[in-house]
């Protein structure tokens, strides 16, 4: 593949060369479409692709930018969905047996801005059944490989869709993100991944795991492309209750006035054991380069951080136990040909169409509902999960962001965690406070270790801030470009 | 030995809202199956719900007017069980903080006769919450069917204390929730489209006990009559399996209408493990002093309230107001007449009487239409309140007999046409006139000689005679105050 | 929390309605009795007088107004379902709970 085809390309030089004419998004889509069929193979980022949708939409873009009526910078550019995101009429698997044959008749809000900003909105895109997982090994259609070393996990639950941006398979997609979704599988895949604050995205149409936690936002190559996506995504929407009224600011153009140099907050909980050695020297280069840039460095501390991993898993199982309880056999979701009553149904239906971790996490949250338990269990957590929000609020009266490593180690190899449900809980815990916070994290790439894999460092934000944090990120990302390295394939 | 049955009731009531609860797809009875969903109603992957205000609003006005304490806080829960008519399997409801608390609902209990006012007295309520209802399964020999049409309408549940104790006690709470609901606009709470529908807790212990005997429930009472014929049977069942020495089992049962007895359903032990937590997806309500101000300015009178002041304010008979206050449309209608009738008691009769008579053949005949047509309401009908006050005085004024008054309604009622319509269309114009009643008067004295001289010699009752000859003559049109006058003037 | 009281995974598994094998039932007992010893933790905390977080940036009313929209045709309604007729979903034959 010659360096200089399109696949190579950030959204935003796309965006000036489709501006410019010197590609039609018809060329574009087509070498897209040629990249998955070379690489995916390979890779297996993408359950599906509707090639004749993604050409047709490419065409439409054509044509309204030859008639000047370009509807945004991302018109004509394709977007790989994760599959939990509705498009109407295209699959909806959640990487699940249970909805093999379902389509969806609707399309989901994040949907509806692509669409309307001109987006080419092509492909579905693996994960962990239900986004549940943190290796994209728990796909009812085959695990994601990791496109920097193909025996290693892509990370997850969004790992197709940091495979498919990192293999250059597509230059944006989406993902969600409910306890390091986005951003864990950015860092073992080398591309940047933002979750922004819970709210700050419509969930309508997402498929729901963890409806206080999940949130929908954007794989990149680059902090200035994720600002890209994000802005066309955000805002309030009148169909999700828990969307939040704010006015979405051009976070691309902001990146182009950078803020004055503040104050980077280092929490002492998370630099401690259980961190690889190699991902500590990066997140040291990168702490160091801030501080290069007139940053101020400042420890920090969220002692209840180490409450975050079963607070987490109480009320995510809980949330799941009961926003799964719809996939059922009855409706729109395969029905077991054993079934002879209802009740059967249910079961049979559900002990079919559901994989190993899905059945491990709806058992354990209705276990934690169940009467008797509850107080101990799901009213405990929340009332921990103040204390988290409070350890961060007392934080960010002193520094503009934290910074973290993303996740421990770098890219594992498939199979080294899936039988010890804890080991692989563990991946998650430098991601998942963030969101028990409700607050905007970002993995931008810092490097890569000795044997190739990317690591990336995590950024956490204020509520609402993501301006600024996108503009922290970008003045580290800028000058390192890590994730415009491509991996050979 | 003698025994006391205890009453508890759970009423579920359909606001009448545009929307469902939670989406903005429309509600309604009787549309074909499956056109009122949208993801949401279909519990899709991705749908999430968002509150109707005016089921929250006509959910206050509801705890106002029972005399609930409103919630200055409420929130939402997931109530969660698998059953194919509810589509996420879950419902979202409330649990620990319902919309409204406490409560009462005033009954009457039967008078001795249907002229005489029954004892009145407070049924206490426990609470009252909003939730989501669930679709429609229909039973087959093989299979069931789902209609997911009313499935996430706003639904009301009013739960009573255990503070009834008779079927009568019964019919008459849900006699009066039912006229309270409908005349605030709450529901049509029409039983047969399930718009109200009833679960029963009955226990019996021997009179004068105070502790509680084993509780069952009753389902499927869906109609008022079942709910009374349900609770009956039940009350004696248990009667029964006391004085048997039977055990009676706490246990939800089956009401039977057809063969009218209850039957036990087969329950999991676990079917109550409901896991209930707060719905992370919606958001919690605050409901204002001001915005309860607000709806208390638009409470309508408690037809019982409405009933002791016609009684007191009016005069209006019992029988009569009875009849009116269990209808609010009809006191409206009633209202509207009264102001401009001269008669007020004369009003109520003939709104309880004649009005009612022609509005129940015009909405009995209905039925059987291919369509089931809107019913005909007091406000809809041909007769305008209007119209019903210029008869009433025209007769008050004597310029109408009350025969052809009620004569004349019902075909006001078919033609929509008011009574002087007809009259000058059928020439009933009332003889007035006074010389042409007294050619009549003069002709009829002559024709009856005979009875003329007997009332001059003295014989009162001989001008009956005399007056019923110029009333033939005059087919009955003629004012009868007017022929007496001119008889007598004619005679001495 | 595992060892004086280990989960009962028939009841669990009936509450979410998922049939298990005797093996799966095996092994998420031996999983989730794991992962309920490391949530130990959180029965050791203080939590006293803490307000529960439901969502980390709370809200109250937000809702729409009373207005009906069209929705999906019955053909649109039922295209996913695994059965249907007469334009209603077909299940198996409900016994009554």
């Amino acid at each position: 593949m010659s360096p200089d085809s399109p696949i190579f390309k950030t959204a935003t030089e796309l965006s000036a060369d489709l501006t410019a004419g010197k590609i039609s998004s018809v060329e574009l889509t087509r070498a897209m479409i040629e990249r998955v069929e070379t690489v995916d193979e390979k890779v297996h980022a993408f359950l599906h692709l509707d090639q004749e949708d993604a050409l047709a939409q490419a065409k439409a873009s054509d044509e309204r930018r030859s008639k000047g009526e370009c509807l945004s910078p991302l018109d004509g550019i394709p977007v790989g969905l994760k599959d939990v995101i509705s498009v109407k009429d295209q699959p909806l698997t959640a990487a699940s047996k249970i909805l093999e044959n379902y389509r969806s008749p609707y399309d989901a809000t994040v949907t509806v801005k692509l669409k309307e900003a001109g987006a080419v909105v092509a492909g579905r895109l693996n994960l962990d059944e239900f986004a549940m997982g943190s290796s994209t090994e728990n796909s009812a259609y085959g695990p994601t490989r990791n496109p920097w070393d193909l025996e290693r996990v892509p990370g997850g639950s969004s790992g197709g869709s940091s495979a498919a941006v990192a293999a250059r398979e597509v230059p944006l997609s989406l993902g969600s993100d409910t306890g390091g979704s986005i951003r864990q599988p950015a860092s073992l895949c080398g591309v940047v991944g933002m979750k922004p604050t819970y709210g700050m995205v419509s969930r309508y149409g997402l498929a729901a795991f963890a409806s206080s936690l999940d949130q929908i936002g954007p794989f990149s190559t680059t902090v200035e492309d994720a600002a890209l996506l994000l802005e066309t995504i955000s805002g309030h929407d009148p169909l999700d209750s828990t969307s939040f009224p704010k006015d979405i600011p051009s976070y691309s153009g902001e990146l182009k006035n950078p803020a004055q140099p503040g104050v980077i907050g280092l929490p002492k909980e998370f630099f401690g054991p259980g961190m690889d050695d190699e991902v500590r020297a990066k997140v040291d280069q990168t702490i160091e380069h801030y501080r290069s840039l007139g940053y101020q460095t400042k420890e920090v501390s969220l002692p209840s951080t180490d409450l975050s991993i079963p607070v987490y898993y109480v009320i995510a199982t809980a949330e799941a136990s009961s926003n799964l309880a719809r996939y059922d056999g009855i409706r729109y979701t395969s029905r077991s040909e054993r079934a002879q009553n209802a009740i059967d149904v249910y079961a049979k239906s559900r002990g079919e169409g559901f994989g190993s971790e899905v059945k491990r996490r709806c058992l354990l949250g209705a276990y934690g509902l169940s009467s008797g338990y509850y107080d101990a269990y799901y009213l405990r957590a929340q009332k921990a999960r103040t204390l988290i929000r409070q350890d961060f609020e007392r934080v960010f009266k002193e520094v503009d962001a934290v910074l973290t490593p993303t996740a421990p180690t770098p890219a594992f190899k498939f199979g080294e965690k899936s039988e010890d449900p804890i080991s692989m809980y563990l991946s998650d815990i430098y991601t998942i406070s963030t969101n028990l916070a409700g607050l905007p994290g970002i993995s931008v790439p810092c490097g890569f270790t000795q044997s190739g894999l990317p690591v990336g460092m995590q950024l956490i934000g204020q509520a609402f801030e993501e301006s600024k944090l996108l503009n922290i990120a970008h003045a580290y990302d800028r000058d390192h470009l890590y994730g415009r390295q491509a991996p050979n394939l | 030995m003698e025994y006391e049955a205890v009453i508890g009731l759970e009423v579920h009531v359909q606001l009448n809202t545009r929307s469902k609860m939670f989406t903005r797809v429309g509600t309604g009875f009787g549309q074909p199956p499956n056109t009122l969903t949208d993801p949401v109603v279909l519990g899709l992957p991705g749908a999430l719900p968002v509150m109707n205000r005016d089921a929250i609003e006509k959910s206050i006005k509801v705890g106002l007017l029972l005399g609930c304490k409103i919630a200055e806080v409420c929130k939402w829960d997931r109530k969660n069980y698998f059953y194919p008519d509810m589509p996420k399997n879950y419902q979202i409801s409330q649990f620990d903080q319902p919309i409204c608390e406490g409560g009462e609902v005033e009954i009457e209990m039967p008078g001795e006769n249907p002229a005489k006012m029954g004892a009145h007295r407070m049924v206490e309520l426990t609470r009252i919450h909003l939730e989501e209802d669930v679709g429609k399964l229909t039973h087959y020999e093989q299979d069931s069917l789902v209609d997911y049409n009313r499935a996430g309408s706003p639904l009301l549940e009013i739960v009573s204390e255990p503070d009834m104790h008779s079927p009568d006690e019964v019919f008459a709470y849900l006699t009066s929730l039912r006229n309270s609901l409908v005349a605030a606009g709450i529901s049509a709470c029409d039983m047969e489209k399930g718009q109200l529908r009833c679960d029963a807790n009955i226990s019996v212990r021997p009179k004068g006990t105070t502790a509680l005997g084993t509780k069952v429930e009753i389902k499927n009472l869906n109609t008022i009559s079942g709910v009374r014929n349900g609770v009956e049977y039940e009350i004696r069942r248990q009667i029964r399996a006391i004085e048997e020495g039977t055990e009676i089992i706490q246990e939800t049962r089956r009401w039977n209408p057809e063969q009218k007895y209850t039957t036990p359903m087969r329950t999991k032990e676990m079917a109550h493990d409901y896991r209930y937590f707060p719905d992370p997806d919606l958001m919690p309500v605050k409901i204002d002093e001001a915005w309860i101000d607000r709806v208390a300015k638009e409470l309508p009178e408690k037809p019982f309230d409405k009933q002791r002041r016609y009684q007191e304010e009016m005069n209006l008979p019992y029988s009569a107001t009875s009849s009116l206050c269990g209808d609010h449309l009809l006191c409206a209608y009633f209202e509207e007449a009264t102001a401009l009738a001269k008669s007020p008691t004369k009003t109520a009769n003939w709104v309880v009487n004649d009005l009612l008579r022609e509005l129940s053949q015009a909405n009995k005949v209905d039925e059987f239409a291919e369509e089931s047509n809107e019913a005909i309401t007091p406000q809809s009908c041909p007769v305008s309140p209007q119209s019903l006050a210029e008869l009433i005085n025209l007769i008050e004024d004597g310029k109408l007999t009350n025969n052809v008054a009620k004569e004349l309604f019902p075909e006001m009622f078919a033609t929509g046409k008011t009574v002087s319509d007809l009259i000058k269309e059928k020439g009933l114009d009332q003889k007035s006139d006074d010389g042409e009643i007294e050619g009549i008067c003069a002709d009829a004295i002559a024709n009856d000689s005979d009875a003329a001289e007997k009332f001059r010699g003295g014989k009162e009752g001989a001008i009956n005679a005399l007056k019923g000859a110029v009333m033939k003559a005059t087919r009955g049109q003629a004012n009868p105050k007017v022929v007496d006058e001119t008889l007598r003037r004619l005679l001495s | 929390m595992s060892e004086d009281a280990p989960m009962d995974i028939d009841y669990v598994a009936n509450l979410a309605r998922i049939e298990l094998s005797d093996e799966e039932k095996t092994t998420y007992q031996r999983q989730l009795g794991d992962v309920l010893k490391y949530f130990e933790k959180l029965q050791e905390l203080e939590v006293d007088g803490v307000e529960p977080t439901a969502h980390a940036f709370p809200r109250h009313n937000v809702w729409d107004k009373d207005e009906s929209k069209q929705g999906f045709s019955a053909t649109e309604a039922l295209k996913n379902a695994p059965q249907s007729r007469q334009d209603q979903v077909v299940v198996p034959k409900v016994i009554e709970e």
